[in-house]
């Protein structure tokens, strides 16, 4: 794998490591930014990891381009034996799917879907060969997934599932964006799941709903009070779907400041991924659920 | 010492010059659209460059002094008044207890910069007032001031700058015809060569959908894609990538129809391709260019792009030394 490097104006570098997705790609991503961070050269004011790429602004008045051009290039090179262990976190996020938000607000933009008369998680369900949606939810909440992506807005995740590419979940975004999209939606669009972090438009298809904020400016979700973004590049993520009563106690709860998400340090390997996908994910549920 | 909002215009945020440092998160810098005017009309009342003032869009504010104070009102040409009466632009005046501050008619431009001396002061978040409406963060209650709010102004007068100006060579406006310098780069390999030159060629409109997140543009031909087979993860439209981040000032085409350049509220990644990047010494004049505008892109170079930029820090120094 080898970068594509290109100047995003006089003010950014942008890297691509892959055109397309892959762990692989994400882990040299998240590899050559960490120890570009690490580094701390003067005149880099922010680094940006995204799926597949990553971007990194700087003050042309203390780096010449150029110059930066060199020093990351030297990194990639220093990375590309980067260890593939990753020091992260498993997190369980509860979702109710097919709720009635949603579900509300698919119907309201009926004519910018792709299958005007099925709704968002039949269509996605009928696309990738699932005999009902009870089967497709199974299969997006089964495998955990990385969080390969913060941004878009405001602490807004995009997560790619740890399985084979075969079994990878794949569905086109809207055929024209929707202008609303409820608070803490979980939404698919090509092969990413996201938790839209704030309401607004979007064109990512909708499933269901987590009652567990992700994003608060104001701080007073109990575990946003150290910083307002819950994610972070390299979380890994595991739905569990929850029913209608479960997510009201769950609202209340956050409301409540007695709602804590359940979060377990774990180290991920990608080498040992790769070798035993069930394996591992098995591995990670354990750590999840062994306490 | 405060200031009370009787109208708020269209729409009127309270600005300073942002909040690097959380992009990698989805929070952009923010601050104002047109920095060095904000930073001219901080200056001309005594204030540090980056206090926060207002930003307004077209149609100015009514704001109601309950203390004396200094104010000026830089970029756009939307002339301020005081209790009715015309004042100067890119010019210091006092405001006493009672007046009121309001605005003709826009002339020119799109967004105006109101420093009062002390500066706005709002609580900061991470690290700047400035308003991010999309994630609720920074101003007044994270959202556009509105008929009735109370704006807390510090406590610093700026006695004896009244009739303070910028010297005319150093205020600057659109011209008739805008020229935007956009460095090709990013994506621009997956649009045809005929696409590449149109996209100079054409003459571009500003759009109604023209705010602090991005810029649209109608009017040039559609772009014609490079044949490719469309990589995993990325979509099936072929203007689709696998999301990746957007630069500041990035020039995103969806379905190869209509550009949009992302500005100080930029969303931070998404999944269309960019043909490149407006160069950061003409993000200022994107904030002044009102819908329906005539404007041509510029192809230039890094060498082209520096000098634009060692040229725009000159006017600032000089600026500077011109009201100190």
């Amino acid at each position: 794998m080898s970068c594509r490097y290109a100047f995003g104006g006089n003010e950014h570098l942008f890297v691509e490591v892959d055109e397309a997705m892959s762990l692989e790609a994400f882990f040299v991503s998240l590899a050559i930014t960490n120890t570009l961070r690490g580094a701390a050269i003067e005149g880099i004011t922010e680094i940006c990891p995204a799926n597949a790429s990553f971007q990194v602004k700087f003050d042309p008045d203390r780096i010449h381009p150029s110059r930066l051009l060199d020093v990351v290039k030297e990194i990639e090179s220093d990375a590309a034996g980067a260890d593939s262990r990753l020091d992260t976190r498993i997190i369980e996020i509860p979702v109710y799917y097919q709720d009635p938000w949603t579900h509300e607000t698919l119907m309201r933009f009926r004519e910018r879907h792709q299958d005007p008369d099925s709704t968002d998680i039949e269509y996605a369900a009928r696309i990738n060969g699932y005999g009902d949606v009870g089967a497709f939810v199974e299969a997006h909440s089964g495998a955990p997934w990385f969080v390969s992506m913060v941004g878009f807005v405001s602490g807004l995740p995009f997560l790619y599932q740890m399985v084979d590419r075969p079994r990878q979940i794949q569905v086109p975004k809207y055929l024209r964006p929707r202008t609303d999209t409820p608070k803490l939606t979980v939404g698919y669009g090509g092969c990413f799941s996201c938790i839209y972090s704030v309401r607004g438009a979007g064109g990512y298809q909708m499933f269901g709903i987590t009652p567990m904020p992700i994003y608060d400016p104001a701080q007073r979700v109990s575990y946003l009070r150290d910083f307002m973004v819950f994610f972070r590049p390299g979380d890994i993520v595991k739905w569990a779907p929850i029913d209608r009563a479960a997510y009201d106690a769950a609202v209340e709860a956050v409301a409540e400041g007695t709602f804590e998400p359940r979060v377990r340090s774990v180290t991920f390997d990608l080498d040992e991924f790769n070798a035993d996908i069930d394996g591992t994910n098995a591995r990670l549920m354990e750590a999840l659920h062994g306490d | 010492m405060a200031i009370e909002i009787l109208s708020p215009g269209i729409l009127t945020t309270i600005q300073d010059l942002g909040r690097p440092g959380y992009y990698h998160l989805g929070i952009p810098m923010g601050g104002a659209m047109d920095r060095l005017a904000l930073r001219a009309a901080n200056l001309l009342v005594g204030n540090p460059e980056g206090a926060a003032g207002l930003e307004t869009v077209f149609m100015g504010p009514d704001l109601e002094f309950t203390e004396d104070a200094t104010v000026a009102v830089c970029g756009a040409d939307l002339p301020p008044t005081v209790n009715g009466a015309e004042q100067p632009s890119w010019t210091a005046f006092d405001v006493k207890a009672g007046d009121v501050l309001g605005f003709d008619y826009l002339r020119s431009g799109a967004r105006a910069y109101i420093a009062v001396s002390g500066g706005i002061e709002t609580p900061p978040a991470l690290g700047s007032r400035s308003t991010y409406a999309i994630g609720a963060l920074g101003g007044l209650k994270g959202r556009a001031l509105a008929a009735g709010d109370s704006l807390p102004v510090g406590t610093t007068k700026a006695a004896g700058r009244s009739g303070r100006s910028v010297p005319p060579a150093l205020r600057r406006g659109p011209k008739p015809a805008p020229e935007l310098r956009m460095l090709p780069g990013l994506y621009w390999h997956r649009v045809t060569q005929s696409s590449q030159d149109a996209f100079f060629e054409d003459a571009w409109k500003v759009a109604n959908e023209a705010d602090r997140m991005g810029y649209r543009f109608q009017g040039g031909r559609m772009m014609e894609f490079v044949e490719r087979e469309q990589p995993f993860g990325a979509g099936s439209d072929p203007s689709n990538i696998t999301d990746a981040c957007y630069p500041y000032g990035s020039v995103q085409v969806p379905s190869g129809a209509e550009p949009i350049v992302l500005h100080r509220d930029a969303v931070s990644g998404g999944g269309y391709f960019m043909i490149g990047t407006v160069i950061s010494a003409d993000m200022d004049l994107v904030g002044q260019l009102q819908p329906n505008t005539t404007m041509w892109f510029v192809r230039t170079d890094m060498e082209s792009a520096l000098a634009a930029r060692a040229e725009r820090s000159a006017i600032l120094a000089a600026l500077r030394e011109a009201v100190a």
